[in-house]
């Protein structure tokens, strides 16, 4: 049976089940607490920042695999949408460099 | 070449008529449009930590009540409603209509819902706090400007989801589509739902008041 085939059951059913998605959706929220619970730990702001985009990360690869059901495509599609992305952001990170900052300590106090 | 190496060919996934990725060209049009959608918003995301991490003075007014509540609350609501899709989806895939339709008609409820508790937090914001996309009472207009430009785009995507929901759901309720167009709806609602993962904790909760 073809990655396909298996991905759509075989008889055209979508994988997962519905307890699958709903513990899923659990720990969707579970994360999103911690998030409003660390948002009120008193943290400098680019750990914070950190903390927040890193568990914002895990979310999103929750969505990505399961609810957009990625996981269960082919390899092939993977490699064509997430890498080139991923490429594309780090890229825009550039602004993160530490003399891309340098202008705005130089500011008159 | 034997003729069996030339079948191989013919056959193989490159060699068109087929889809190398086993999906149909709708599906593929939506996470490609998916991807150039997620580079508009990371842009957005990336040249706001940008600025959020260079304004030593940015100013903090979420309040417990209403801001951090109202948008914990959202997040709830639109996780939810990515729950709904997806059953719908899967349901859409057994053939069962009348629970597409149910679970379609969750996912708009959820998705007006959120619309709704968002216009209330910005007239709020607007009126209450006098904060606009070009000035506010801390003297740092870019706080104004990529909290509406963000949250803006971000409620722009959630209305026309909604709208194209409804459209897929009356189509698929019809006969006139198939799950496979439930199913790509469902594509761009989760997109959307994962582009507030980010929204959410960058603009909210990093100006809690901490107070």
């Amino acid at each position: 049976m073809s990655a396909h085939a298996q991905a759509v059951g075989g008889e055209g059913h979508s994988v997962g089940s519905a307890k699958l998605f709903g513990k899923v959706w659990l720990w969707l929220l579970l994360l999103t607490a911690l998030e409003v619970f660390l948002a009120y730990e008193r943290l400098a702001v680019v750990l914070m920042l950190t903390i927040l985009v890193g568990l914002s990360l895990i979310k999103s690869a929750l969505i990505i695999a399961y609810f957009m059901h990625l996981r269960f495509e082919r390899l092939g599609l993977f490699l064509i949408v997430i890498p080139a992305m991923v490429f594309c952001i780090c890229m825009m990170l550039i602004m993160f460099f530490p003399d891309s900052v340098r202008l705005t300590h130089m500011r008159p106090q | 070449m034997s003729e069996t190496e030339f079948e191989g060919i013919v056959e193989s996934p490159w060699s068109g008529g087929h889809s190398p990725f086993a999906i149909n060209s709708k599906k593929l049009g939506m996470w490609l449009f998916i991807v150039s959608d997620s580079l508009t918003f990371s842009a957005l995301l990336v040249s706001y930590a940008y600025v959020r991490l260079s304004t030593p003075d940015w100013p903090r007014p979420f309040e417990i009540w209403p801001a951090i509540a109202k948008s914990s609350f959202m997040t709830f609501v639109l996780l939810s409603s990515s729950l709904t899709m997806v059953l719908g989806v899967a349901a859409a895939h057994r053939g069962d209509v009348k629970k597409t339709v149910r679970y379609l008609i969750a996912t708009m409820i959820c998705g007006l819902a959120f619309v709704a508790i968002h216009a209330t937090e910005w007239y709020t914001l607007i009126t209450e706090e006098h904060v606009t996309a070009w000035s506010n009472p801390w003297n740092v207009p870019l706080f104004g400007g990529t909290f509406f430009g963000l949250t803006g785009l971000h409620m722009t995507h959630v209305t026309i989801g909604v709208v194209y929901l409804g459209v897929i759901c009356w189509g698929y309720a019809k006969g006139k589509w198939t799950a496979d167009h439930v199913e790509v709806s469902g594509l761009y609602w989760h997109f959307v739902d994962l582009v507030w993962m980010f929204i959410f904790p960058m603009v909210y909760l990093l100006s809690v008041n901490p107070k």
